[in-house]
């Protein structure tokens, strides 16, 4: 058979087009040695494979932060020195010199730049401490409330360790990992197929698959029922949860899974997703904490509505909100088990 | 049984790799050689410790019986024999058995004079059970990566593991393994399909012949791949499918520790992209 040039063209192309693809398909494997962790009876294939040298990644973008030193008490509580404390609506209870340090811990935690708008006047009007006129001051108090509502109501999800400030905003006014309502791409309207909120390259949530981009919407912006849709009987018997729904739920995993940096065994035996009594215990804790951030959106970010202003809100009007990766940071136990709020034990009081 | 005529001609002497002639005789239709003896020795063993293990193991369901490899903390060490060290020896007793059965293959191919394909391609099977007990398990650094032994779970293992990489369906070399299997069941139903409908002709018509075949696919998809070529087709499709199976394995974890959806990220990072901003 003589080859004609077109098809001796062709192949060329083909072949040069192919190996400039390899390359890169190629460049970004990873190779052993590899960490292993064993999360479930031998043999199981419970187990967590961590690559050292993305570990070390992760923990570099985790620094531990240091403490302030304690200082010792004035004497006062800073609801009674009514000459230097005005409009102090929940740390009231707190003496003049341990309120005093927590306002500079915050600073530090969430606006520690300099300049014009950052530092003490992230949030006041350093002319008059005690106005609200600026409205991050307004959502501190909320988020101050939110804090010792965590550290106390939900020990179930955050045990003895705690959360401060530090633990999400890590020196950046807004968090590094956010959601807000994702609309997708604009679609061309008419006849043109809805993608339907999945099916988008790209997206870290959900951990790059075609699956729902927006699981958070639907499933932890406010309180609700179970998400679970994984059926309990070895054989179909009534028509399950509907595969959109399945589908939703599978992306929310995935985003706890990249979000704490694990995969879906660390909390389940895939065997039985559904079945408590063969999941791991950090599945209770998971459940535990869906409800947390389910609360924490609802009750204490999502009333914020009307004080954030457009640039703190996504493209459908919705205030940043929380989910597992606002404290986690890709680490299964934020700051690695630290525990900051040990340090600030004003946080872990009931609210007034 | 009894021996069919011609079949005495077939049953020459030599060929052995090991042993020279001394195992090499027939017990009625099989051919013993040196590795028919080390197969036999093999299997039995493996088999009397799987009977042992599950003997230990609480329970006779046949389903959940379960011979588990060590933890994942004694490493590439050996295990006590009731951690996974059993596991260990059933895994030896297994690959020689595998291996031993191959070249008593060959051996059978060099007494007929024929090329080694069978054994080939048997080859590519073991490879694969290979790399998932000791090629990956070594990679990563502990006997307690393989799969265990039984049959609930070790699709237990195959399921989780699956889940170790959040979706496993984006494994590329899953993706061309599950291709070139489903790939391979298509051409043998339709060869299998082929030759029994040129052999099962319509009642007072002549079977038909090759050509017949031929022309059967050269009408319908205006090419046929010919007798022989079929044969080269199916074993290609099969082989293909068994080692990118081994593959598809063998990079997870090893090569790959993240989400499989990432890995295509490779594609959007290439530098031909106008940039979003």
């Amino acid at each position: 058979m003589k080859l004609s040039a077109t098809t001796l063209t062709a192949s060329l192309l083909v072949t040069v087009i192919g190996t400039l693809l390899v390359i890169p398909m190629m460049l970004q494997w990873e190779r052993p040695p590899m960490e292993s962790a064993q999360w479930g009876f031998r043999g199981l294939g419970m187990e967590h494979i961590v690559n050292p040298r993305l570990a070390a990644r992760v923990k570099a973008a985790n620094p531990l932060p240091t403490p302030d030193d304690p200082v010792p008490n004035d004497g006062v509580l800073v609801r009674d020195d009514h000459e230097n404390y005005k409009n102090v609506q929940v740390l009231g209870d707190l003496d003049t010199a341990q309120f005093n340090r927590l306002m500079g811990a915050i600073t530090l935690w969430v606006a520690p730049q300099e300049g014009d708008n950052a530092g003490c006047a992230y949030c006041h009007n350093v002319e008059n401490m005690a106005s609200d006129e600026v409205y991050t001051k307004v959502v501190a108090r909320r988020m101050l409330q939110m804090t010792r509502a965590i550290n106390t109501q939900y020990k179930a999800h955050v045990a003895q360790t705690g959360v401060t400030c530090y633990t999400c905003h890590r020196g950046n006014a807004v968090p590094a990992n956010i959601w807000f309502t994702n609309p997708g791409p604009r679609q061309a309207g008419g006849f043109a197929a809805s993608r339907n909120g999945q099916n988008l390259a790209g997206q870290p949530v959900p951990a790059f698959a075609s699956l729902p981009y927006d699981p958070f919407t639907p499933l932890i912006s406010e309180p609700g029922g179970a998400i679970r849709v994984q059926a309990t009987t070895a054989l179909p018997g009534n028509p399950g949860p509907e595969f959109k729904k399945t589908e939703t739920t599978y992306a929310l995993m995935m985003h706890m899974s990249t979000g704490l940096g694990v995969n879906c065994t660390f909390c389940h035996n895939s065997r039985a997703f559904s079945n408590w009594e063969q999941s791991r215990p950090q599945r209770v804790t998971a459940w535990h904490g869906i409800q947390m951030v389910r609360d924490i959106n609802a009750n204490y970010i999502t009333p914020l509505a009307g004080v954030f202003p457009a640039n703190r809100k996504g493209p459908t009007g919705d205030v940043y909100k929380t989910n597992c990766a606002t404290c986690h940071n890709g680490v299964n136990k934020p700051l690695y088990g630290f525990s900051m709020a040990k340090s600030y034990p004003e946080l872990s009081v009931p609210n007034p | 049984m009894a021996m069919l005529s011609f079949e005495k001609k077939y049953r020459v002497r030599g060929g052995t790799l090991i042993g020279g002639d001394l195992f090499d005789f027939w017990v009625g239709p099989f051919y013993v050689g040196f590795f028919g003896v080390l197969t036999a020795f093999f299997s039995l063993l493996g088999t009397a410790l799987i009977v042992y293990g599950a003997a230990i193991g609480g329970t006779w369901n046949l389903w959940q019986i379960n011979i588990a490899p060590p933890d994942l903390s004694y490493g590439l060490a050996l295990a006590p024999l009731k951690h996974g060290g059993l596991w260990q020896i059933i895994t030896v007793c297994a690959t020689g058995a595998f291996v031993s059965w191959a070249l008593r293959e060959v051996e059978i191919c060099r007494k007929l004079g024929i090329g080694l394909h069978v054994p080939v391609a048997f080859s590519f099977a073991i490879l694969a059970y290979v790399t998932l007990e000791i090629i990956r398990p070594v990679l990563l650094g502990a006997w307690g990566h393989g799969f265990p032994y039984g049959i609930i779970s070790h699709l237990d293992w195959v399921s989780n593991v699956g889940y170790q990489y959040l979706h496993f369906h984006y494994n590329p070399a899953h993706m061309i393994a599950i291709t070139l299997f489903f790939t391979c069941t298509l051409a043998l139903a339709m060869h299998g399909g082929l030759v029994l409908s040129a052999t099962n002709p319509a009642r007072g018509e002549p079977v038909k012949t090759a050509e017949h075949e031929n022309s059967f696919f050269r009408d319908h998809i205006g090419y046929s791949i010919g007798t022989l070529g079929i044969h080269r087709l199916g074993l290609f499709l099969a082989l293909g499918a068994v080692f990118f199976s081994a593959v598809c394995i063998v990079i997870s974890g090893p090569f790959w520790t993240r989400g499989w959806p990432e890995w295509w990220n490779w594609w959007l990072d290439l530098p031909v992209w106008p940039r979003a901003g």
